[in-house]
């Protein structure tokens, strides 16, 4: 079997990419990170196409394979994962780095693009990696990269909202490396591949999987451990909270769901299963709730994203002791639903930035009479909202859509309940911002108007978001390649 | 008991000790610190259990080298932004916990 | 009152599961450590823990490095954010002078017998680095300025320079047509020596960046004031 790409690739070209633009002097800096882009596209792409004519690839590090040294694993959702980090991060770095062309110096955020490459670094070392202690160190990457992110501008709210994401991270992280410690205790293997059969079934392995999951819960911002997000999502620049909204906090996310798939199913039991469901609708209820009473326009999108998590958490309850019909119509609604959020959110994040600068000024209140002089930015917001209220023909319609049938095929209709309330809920905040843009206040004449690329960016998302719903097959197909359940669905 | 398994115990008080001050406490350094002898302990359960009963077993000494290095980093990364936030705004602890 | 009954319910869950998951273990099927003792000839090094570390995990070790450099990224660019006051970091104390040139040389010497050491005991090049850097802090003490090192662009290098090698190591044996980090079996214990004598150098510099980055305590505009209340 010969691949066209080896898949360490994958983490050479960002990790290279992040040390280059952080030895150029300054005025390259931004130059350098875009030059990295296409190289990045030519290598997931590389590697795809492995995938389409080989199937899952497996990749034995410094030559030492499992249980001994570290693999790297490549299964359709894997990758799946990668080509969606490489899409959104493209378009958020084209928008940090023209808005960094409009003001003509980059003095303020000089070290963005070093840190930028080391985000992708790190997220794709977690979608990779089949061994649970490579796994924490790829956690530990991706959350001190985040926390440098959000503290990046410096001011005092900036400073606070980081040191409360770091802590956060830091208990976050030891409680999933304690889990760590016992697996490894009772099982004598690191490999994410044995711990099914190895780990067995008893206390121990019970314990682990409680503590990370514990850990990777408080990292997801599941509610009611939600309290870091907003000022963290909500403060930083918007292209940061874009990328942390719509990929970071799914890395902890994915592992969970990587664990939970491997470990014995009588120690990851429905009753645990039904509790994380049970937080997730909690997240969609609160997280909805807050997101109508903010006030700050970013921070409605940051709660927004605090209960849209709550959806992708219905996704234990849903596979976990139900027939494989229900769990692989849970698994592609997830996955679906995973990737629309991305996309939208990630469009919203910076159509709301484009909305902030415009109006100079972060309230809700002060959009009125906007959508006569940012119409584009304003569609490209509602865009993105339809997908989060699940409207047809969005990507989160459709995977609403498989979750119900999910919910119905295995007799849990309560879940049925919160996707509904929570789609009422999303239409709530997003008419919010829609009512008082259409509003026409006190006349206004003058708006800043950001660079045309920036618009641009956040309606390729939110279009993506959109376009996902259309062509849900192809993206699920791909992902299904090596998954346990099979092209059921 | 073999030392190693008293080992493993020590950590887990550890652990217990450190959680307990990690949510106590408000002043951020004593968090901080409170979190490293969390991570402390939990370095000595991954050493200690492993080995116990079965001898030296270099795979988790190694990772605890790797887990040090982690530590060290995030924890000197927490005083650098502790220091800079005490410099804006003259408080120890987080705007909700004044 | 609440927040301390919370942490104790909590900590005391913790304790307890976590005991239970020591007394109630089962014993490994998998036996690492001997496969760590078969694959020991071809690592290169003669010490299990270097080995592993450098060797068969070596992936492991490269992101760690990453994460170091990553804490430093972000430790430069809060300075450029919030430029620090006056630098006056320098203690006067002549005994301080005095003990910091008696230990110099031999904290310099024992950093590189650490470093030596690591392929056949235990040693290495986060140990060597940690003591290096511990001479950058104690001549920051004295006040003797590292200034070589204040330009911008000879401390990013020296920072890049460890992680650098390694990745470029990685690359270029997959480049070579076998695995990522793979060494070739006759260089691997020389390649180690390299790529841990660069790691020793960004090491050390990144310790003593954060040392340094963090402001001090002085440069506090409400340093003064404080000062003056408890005075009161």
């Amino acid at each position: 079997m010969s691949v066209a790409l080896p898949l360490p690739w994958l983490i050479v070209v960002p990790l290279g990419g992040a040390m280059a633009s952080f030895l150029v002097p300054e005025r390259w800096r931004v130059r350098l990170g875009l030059a990295v882009l296409p190289v990045m596209w030519l290598v997931t792409l590389a590697v795809l196409g492995d995938l389409a004519a080989h199937g899952v690839q497996v990749h034995a590090l410094g030559g030492w394979s499992a249980p001994l040294g570290i693999t790297l694993l490549a299964d359709g959702l894997a990758l799946g994962m990668v080509a969606l980090t490489t899409l959104v991060f493209s378009l958020c770095a084209v928008h940090a780095a023209s808005h960094a062309a409009e003001k003509g110096h980059n003095g303020e955020i000089g070290f963005l693009w070093p840190l930028l490459w080391f985000l992708v670094a790190a997220l794709n070392s977690i979608w990779l990696s089949a061994d649970i202690f490579n796994l924490y160190v790829g956690l530990e990457l991706l959350g001190l990269t985040a926390v440098g992110l959000v503290a990046l501008t410096g001011s005092a709210e900036a400073l606070a909202a980081a040191m409360r994401y770091l802590l956060a991270a830091l208990l976050g992280s030891l409680c999933y490396l304690l889990g760590v410690a016992l697996l490894y205790a009772a099982g004598g293997s690191l490999a994410l591949g044995d711990l099914g059969t190895i780990a067995g079934s008893g206390a121990t392995a019970r314990v682990a999987l409680a503590l990370m999951t514990l850990g990777l819960i408080l990292k997801t911002a599941l509610f009611p451990l939600h309290a870091w997000l907003p000022p963290a999502h909500g403060g930083a620049l918007a292209p940061v909270s874009a990328l942390l909204s719509a990929l970071v906090v799914k890395a902890s996310l994915y592992i969970l769901i990587r664990l939970w798939l491997a470990l014995d199913p009588d120690v990851a039991t429905a009753a645990a299963a039904n509790l994380l469901g049970a937080l997730g609708a909690g997240a969609v209820l609160w997280g909805g709730w807050m997101a109508w009473r903010q006030t700050k326009l970013k921070y409605l999108v940051a709660y927004s994203t605090v209960a849209q998590i709550g959806y992708l958490f219905l996704f234990f309850p849903l596979v976990t002791g139900t027939s494989t019909i229900a769990g692989g119509l849970a698994w592609d609604g997830t996955l679906l639903m995973l990737i629309s959020h991305a996309l939208a959110k990630a469009g919203m994040f910076l159509a709301a930035g484009n909305l902030v600068l415009a109006m100079g000024s972060p309230l809700i209140a002060d959009l009125s009479g906007i959508s006569r002089f940012r119409p584009l930015s304003l569609f490209s917001f509602g865009l993105a909202g339809v997908s989060l209220m699940g409207l047809p023909p969005s990507g989160g319609f459709t995977a609403k859509w498989l979750l119900l049938q999910s919910a119905l095929h295995s007799g849990q209709w309560w879940w049925v309940v919160v996707l509904i309330v929570g789609g009422l809920l999303s239409a709530a905040y997003v008419f919010k911002v829609l009512r008082h843009s259409f509003v026409e206040g006190p006349k206004r004449d003058h708006f800043n108007s950001p660079p045309m690329a920036m618009e641009l960016a956040a309606l390729a998302l939110a279009a993506a978001g959109m376009g996902v719903g259309l062509a849900a097959q192809s993206p699920l197909t791909w992902m299904r390649i090596g998954s346990p359940f099979g092209v059921g669905g | 008991m073999s030392s190693a398994l008293f080992y493993a115990w020590v950590g887990v008080v550890l652990c217990g000790l450190g959680l307990f001050g990690f949510i106590l406490h408000r002043h951020l350094m004593r968090r901080l610190l409170a979190f490293n002898i969390m991570g402390s302990g939990s370095f000595m359960i991954l050493v200690g259990l492993a080995q116990d009963g079965r001898g030296a077993d270099p795979v988790p000494q190694a990772l605890v080298l790797t887990g040090i290095v982690v530590a060290v980093a995030s924890t000197a990364l927490a005083l650098v932004i502790l220091r800079r936030w005490y410099r804006v705004s003259g408080e120890s602890r987080l705007p909700e916990d004044v | 009152m609440s927040r301390k009954l919370l942490a104790a319910l909590l900590s005391l869950t913790v304790t307890l599961a976590l005991s239970l998951a020591l007394i109630d273990r089962p014993l490994p099927t998998e036996d690492l450590p001997a496969r760590v003792g078969q694959a020991m000839q071809s690592s290169g090094v003669a010490h299990p823990v270097t080995a592993v570390l450098l060797n068969f995990r070596s992936y492991d070790t490269l992101l760690e490095v990453g994460v170091l450099l990553i804490a430093v990224v972000v430790a430069l660019a809060l300075r450029e954010a919030q430029p620090d006051g006056p630098d006056r970091m320098g203690l006067d104390n002549p005994l301080l002078r005095a003990i910091t040139a008696w230990l110099m040389p031999l904290m310099l010497m024992v950093s590189g017998y650490l470093l030596w050491a690591g392929s056949t005991r235990p040693g290495g090049a986060f140990q060597a680095g940690a003591v290096l850097a511990a001479c950058g802090v104690l001549l920051r003490l004295c006040g003797t300025g590292l200034s070589w090192l204040e330009q911008p662009w000879r401390l990013r290098a020296g920072l890049a320079l460890g992680p650098l090698v390694f990745l470029a190591a990685g690359t270029a044996t997959m480049l070579a047509g076998a695995s990522f980090l793979a060494y070739p079996e006759p260089l691997a214990g020389s390649l180690i020596l390299f790529i841990e004598l660069n790691l020793m150098v960004s090491i050390a510099l990144a310790l003593i960046s954060l040392f340094r980055l963090a402001p001090p305590q002085s440069d506090s505009p409400h340093f003064a004031d404080r000062r003056r209340s408890r005075r009161e």
